[in-house]
């Protein structure tokens, strides 16, 4: 009998592993707040919290603690929900499409934001009742249900669904440039261009609020699909004969990936690359069973983002670099590393 | 009869591919479904797991429409193991095979000594316990589809569908596998390309030829050199063997 069996050995490692990962999260937050044009000691960020949990009293620096509460932990939070999000999103669409380079944008949805972001900032709809969150919200759903029709709603096969998303892409990226060829300035373009690729300036407790709600139920209701996930291995038809209710399985994960996605896209941009290779790297030190790759996903999501966001703003002095350029500059070398040495081993 | 086929018709667009089917499928006994290749025998067999509709028809369990009967349900008791049926995720042996506890398990349920026991059984029946920690992109084609009825065993099926799963396989592992379907205390329909191995452990055969039956019976009934020429297109005798007292077929060259 393998040991990993024993159901109750099985409990305690995972009780572990979730405690030690929420203290790596913990610990890479701690140090994200702690970096900046003003440094901030871990210990400090760990009594600032403390204090506002009513927990200690301890005297410190009003600076440091505006700093710390109005402006870092709640960016170092969004960001590692972000990057949960999109880790869990790209591990369920690469599952379901049954495609190693889907991920959480394959269904159209940054291109649908980008478009709905636009049609706010530069076409001026909603005449400014509509915030550029909410037109991106827009843009989002609306790439999603384009491509939910194309494909056929849930009996297209996996391939149907990707080049639906595709055309939707495309559709949607060409509509984007029209209107900022065409109706933008100069100013306008450079801030949809910034839009796109990604930033955490400006995310405050709102959005942790929302981001933080939004991926965690995400989290859990994907997890009750983790069982179902992993009766898609052999496509549509093999989960079918296992008992799946493949229909309802595609649109409650299709869904919840598109709530997630679009949350994170039209509150940060389209942070690219996370969610692709984020899913592969759990897969190779996790395996691709997903009760325990979704978690991992999580977790890798999020430390990998908060590590980001801090390249992002150290690695040019006087400037915060787009968190999209870093994920890729930061997440390419990262993973051939992992790509390399895993190849070796198996 | 556990499977009742009732006069069922199945299109893709305009094109007729099973037309007008019934038989019935001996409670406990080995069906084998013969037939050249697109007679329609795997979208019969997927008609009858109840993974396509029929146009007209049905397709009845224990007298119960599959249709109207959960999926879950279906695949409680009845296991489908497609031809060419891959994955590009690296699992292991024994998590494909663990896939057959799927139907079994509700979403709150831990993994029991029963699905436990099942895993074991299934990997020793299909003979690949040894193979059980391996990952599936290492494994040959053979052992791909041991596996895959390693996955259907696990589902503890009472009806077990195979779509010609000895495909891949070597002569003993051929061997081997008809000898533990045909050994299973349950109903199986078993699409085949070798009639001699049809012969050998089907209790009773159906040949098909474009979407219709045009032979069922026993195999000394159904196997005729008549048959082989009308069907097959081939010249062959057919002898009573001397070792196992069923039909056995030699080809002419």
């Amino acid at each position: 009998m393998i040991a990993s069996h024993h159901p109750r050995r099985q409990h305690v490692v995972f009780g572990v592993l979730l405690l030690a990962s929420l203290a790596a999260i913990a610990l890479v937050v701690g140090v994200s707040v702690g970096i900046g044009d003003l440094p901030i000691p871990l210990s400090t960020t760990f009594s600032a919290v403390t204090n506002r949990l009513g927990w200690t009293a301890v005297e410190l620096n009003r600076i440091h603690e505006t700093v710390i509460w109005d402006y870092r932990l709640s960016r170092a939070l969004v960001a590692a929900f972000c990057g949960a999000g999109l880790a869990l999103s790209g591990a369920i669409m690469q599952s379901l499409l049954r495609n190693p380079l889907a991920e959480p944008y394959v269904l159209g949805i940054s291109a649908g934001a980008s478009t709905g972001a636009v049609a706010v900032v530069i076409l001026g709809i909603g005449a400014g009742a509509v915030s550029l969150s909410a037109g991106a919200f827009a843009g989002a759903f609306a790439a999603f249900f384009f491509v939910a029709l194309l494909s056929n709603g849930t009996r297209g096969g996996a391939d149907r669904t990707i080049l639906a998303g595709v055309a939707a892409s495309q559709m949607f990226n060409a509509a984007t440039a029209y209107i900022v060829t065409t109706s933008g300035n100069a100013q306008q373009a450079r801030d949809v261009m910034f839009w796109l690729l990604g930033s955490f300036g400006g995310v405050r407790w709102p959005e942790f609020a929302l981001v933080s709600v939004i991926i965690s139920l995400g989290l859990i209701a994907c997890l009750f699909y983790a069982r179902v996930l992993d009766a898609f291995a052999f496509g549509d038809e093999a989960a079918s004969a296992l008992g799946a209710n493949v229909g309802q399985a595609r649109i409650v994960l299709f869904a919840l990936t598109a709530m997630m996605t679009a949350t994170i896209v039209s509150m940060v941009g389209s942070i690219g690359f996370v969610g692709l290779v984020v899913p592969h790297a759990a897969r190779f030190v996790v395996g691709p069973v997903h009760i325990r790759l979704l978690p991992a996903c999580a977790v890798a999501g999020a430390i990998f983002m908060v590590l980001a966001d801090v390249a992002s703003r150290t690695l040019v002095p006087q400037q915060v670099l787009p968190i999209g350029v870093v994920t890729a500059l930061v997440g390419v070398p990262f993973f051939s590393v992992i790509l390399y040495r895993f190849q070796r081993a198996s | 009869m556990s499977i009742e086929v009732h006069d069922i018709v199945w299109k893709i667009g305009k094109k007729t591919i099973i037309d007008g089917i019934s038989f019935e499928a001996p409670k406990g006994k080995m069906l084998g479904l013969l037939g050249p290749n697109g007679s329609g025998k795997t979208s019969l067999l997927r008609l009858i797991a109840g993974l396509k509709r029929p146009h007209s028809g049905k397709v009845t369990l224990d007298a119960q429409d599959i249709g109207t009967i959960g999926r879950r349900s279906v695949a409680r008791r009845m296991a489908f193991v497609e031809q060419h049926a891959t994955t590009n995720a690296n699992l292991r042996v024994v998590d494909v095979v663990k896939l057959g506890r799927f139907p079994h398990r509700s979403i709150f349920s831990g993994w029991t000594p029963a699905d436990e026991e099942a895993v074991e059984d299934a990997l020793d029946r299909a003979g690949i316990l040894e193979k059980r920690n391996d990952r599936w992109q290492s494994l040959s084609g053979g052992e791909k589809q041991r596996a895959h009825i390693a996955r259907a065993l696990a589902q503890s099926p009472s009806e077990l569908i195979l779509d010609e799963p000895t495909n891949h396989l070597d002569i003993q592992h051929q061997i081997g596998l008809m000898r533990l379907v045909s050994g299973l205390p349950i109903t199986s329909i078993i699409a085949l390309h070798d009639l001699n191995h049809a012969a050998m452990f089907c209790d009773r055969l159906i040949v098909l030829q474009k979407g219709r039956i045009v032979a069922c019976g026993a195999p000394h009934e159904v196997l005729t050199e008549h048959l082989l020429k009308e069907v097959f297109s081939v010249e062959a005798r057919v002898e009573s063997s001397a070792y196992h007292a069923r039909p056995h077929i030699q080809y002419l060259r």
